[in-house]
């Protein structure tokens, strides 16, 4: 699913986000980035969906050579990539159905459809009642959920998280990596950074480790 | 919610399509609704911008309505000689008739001539004193439509010199001409003025729209990181300038429309002191069609200006 060879990134300035980091992730895996702030796991998952391109090496997704993707093939490859903040990202402008039914209505998906899907979408996080709400109403782990249903309304194989547990306490994290258990238990292949090692242990899925953007640890934990 | 299913990518279908361009449209209406003054406000100042072109385009042809009447009504009067009888006179109408640049040929005989002179010049008593008639023959001609254009009517003037009855022929089209020449310079003098006041409604809405992608910078940035294509995002800011200039050309039109309301009543005033039924044209559908669709194509290029210099700016990060 995820292939990287050799990768690096380099930053105008000088700064190293990744150097040299080759990694494979399979399909269906369930994947733990960690490190220090500043090791380069935002950084990795930006290269994952085209928020940046690599300075040097290849970085494979889902069967796409995105060192070759062209600018204006940029889009199509998101909607194939759920993305997951630490800061949610929610239009607080819109309800809490229409952030959710955004990537469905990007892609040019029929009026009924995108109900029946965000409504799905909604039910398995746990906020069908509050779909009419505005987001910033909600507390920070309702919005945060928002953002996962947004992220696999469009039954992308591959979600990515940056930190999504960043700003929640220990039992609502708990939830919220249960949730991605789920996910993953019907296919969806989730990169999961997150700083929280407490938290990844407890999982015993893959973890993989970067430091000053080097990648230095690949294990597996048994729970 | 497996993921073997996801792959398939959405074709283009053309309903959805349509029925997102709708959605986009009344959403970006409604979205300046929301904003009543200020979208007055904008629309007003491109409405202005547009109405003033407008207004002395109507003036101009308005004016050349009232001049045109007088060029084709181009008539050439010719003096024949003192020595030339009634009789002579009358077999010259008679031969000018069967001419094929000639309509009608009008004879106002010696005779005829001298009673109406005594009739409105108030001279019948000193006339009564000249044992001879001094006043000439005068054939009034009327050229066709097809040669009464200043250039033809001339022509034709220039033989009718050469008649060995005639003695003075007269056209008396120059001031005609010269206000023709004057109303081409003004004609020039709009298509600048609406030249650069079009630019300055490109200016204007490429300006708000421009404002607006400020605005909405986080809900670009989150919409493309969710795989929206460019085209996607332009739509409603392009639709938001449409409207703008859709708005603006209504406001120009409805100035246009309500100051020739206003003019109207004393010009066919004035008219009819003149013994004219001119009357002052409004716009006309068609013209206020080419209002219209220009505005709104305005405000969808100043849109499209702005949107393809800024929207590129703004990348997810």
């Amino acid at each position: 699913m995820i292939h990287f060879d050799n990768v690096s990134k380099r930053y105008p300035g000088g700064h190293t986000g990744l150097s040299n980091v080759s990694l494979r992730v399979e399909a269906e895996e369930m994947v733990f980035l960690t490190g220090h702030s500043g090791a380069g796991k935002s950084t990795l998952l930006k290269l994952i969906g085209l928020l940046e391109r690599s300075s040097g090496g290849q970085v494979h997704v889902n069967g796409r050579n995105l060192t070759r993707l062209k600018n204006r093939q940029i889009p199509y490859h998101r909607r194939e990539v759920g993305m997951i903040f630490q800061d949610h990202r929610l239009l607080h402008d819109r309800t809490v159905f229409d952030n959710v039914a955004l990537p469905l209505v990007v892609a040019g998906m029929g009026h009924k459809e995108v109900g029946r899907r965000v409504r799905a979408a909604l039910d398995k996080v746990g906020l069908l009642n509050k779909e009419k709400e505005a987001p910033i109403t909600l507390s920070g782990g309702e919005q945060q959920r928002v953002g996962i249903a947004r992220a696999v309304v469009s039954k992308p194989p591959l979600v990515l998280a940056d930190e999504p547990t960043g700003n929640l306490d220990p039992a609502l994290s708990r939830e919220i990596m249960e949730l991605f258990s789920d996910f993953n238990r019907v296919g969806v292949t989730l990169l999961i950074a997150t700083h929280d090692i407490d938290l990844v242990t407890r999982m015993g899925r893959r973890i993989l480790t970067l430091s000053k953007g080097q990648l230095v640890g690949d294990n597996q934990w048994a729970a | 919610m497996t993921a073997k299913h996801s792959r398939r990518r959405l074709g283009f279908r053309p309903h959805i399509w349509l029925q997102r361009h709708a959605q986009v449209a009344l959403s970006s209406l409604g979205r300046l609704a929301r904003l009543p003054f200020s979208t007055l406000m904008t629309s007003s100042v491109i409405g202005i911008a547009l109405a003033l072109p407008m207004g002395l385009h109507l003036l101009l042809s308005n004016l050349q309505q009232v001049t045109g009447g007088w060029e084709t009504g181009a008539t050439i009067s010719l003096f024949l000689k003192q020595a030339v009888s009634d009789q002579q006179a009358g077999e010259l109408a008679d031969s000018l008739r069967q001419h094929q640049r000639i309509e009608s040929v009008e004879l106002i005989s010696k005779a005829s001539a001298l009673k109406e002179f005594r009739r409105l010049s108030g001279f019948g008593e000193a006339l009564q004193a000249l044992d001879s008639n001094p006043l000439p023959a005068l054939l009034v001609i009327q050229p066709k439509i097809a040669f009464s254009t200043p250039e033809s009517a001339e022509a034709l003037v220039k033989e009718l010199e050469r008649l060995a009855e005639a003695d003075i022929v007269q056209l008396d089209l120059q001031w005609v001409r010269r206000l023709q020449a004057i109303t081409r310079i003004a004609q020039r003098g709009v298509l600048v003025l609406a030249s650069l006041l079009g630019l300055a409604v490109l200016l204007i809405i490429g300006n708000t729209i421009r404002l607006e992608i400020q605005h909405r910078h986080a809900e670009i940035e989150i919409t493309k990181l969710i795989g929206a294509t460019n085209a996607f995002i332009r739509r409603p800011f392009l639709y938001t300038g449409f409207w703008y200039g859709l708005f603006g050309g209504i406001i120009a039109w409805l100035m246009v429309a309500s100051s020739i309301g206003l003019l109207s009543g004393p010009i066919a005033n004035l008219a009819s002191l003149y013994q004219s039924g001119f009357g002052l044209n409004s716009l006309e559908p068609g013209t206020a069609l080419i209002l219209l669709s220009g505005s709104a194509g305005l405000g969808l290029c100043g849109s499209w200006l702005a949107v393809s210099r800024h929207l590129s700016a703004i990348q997810p990060s």
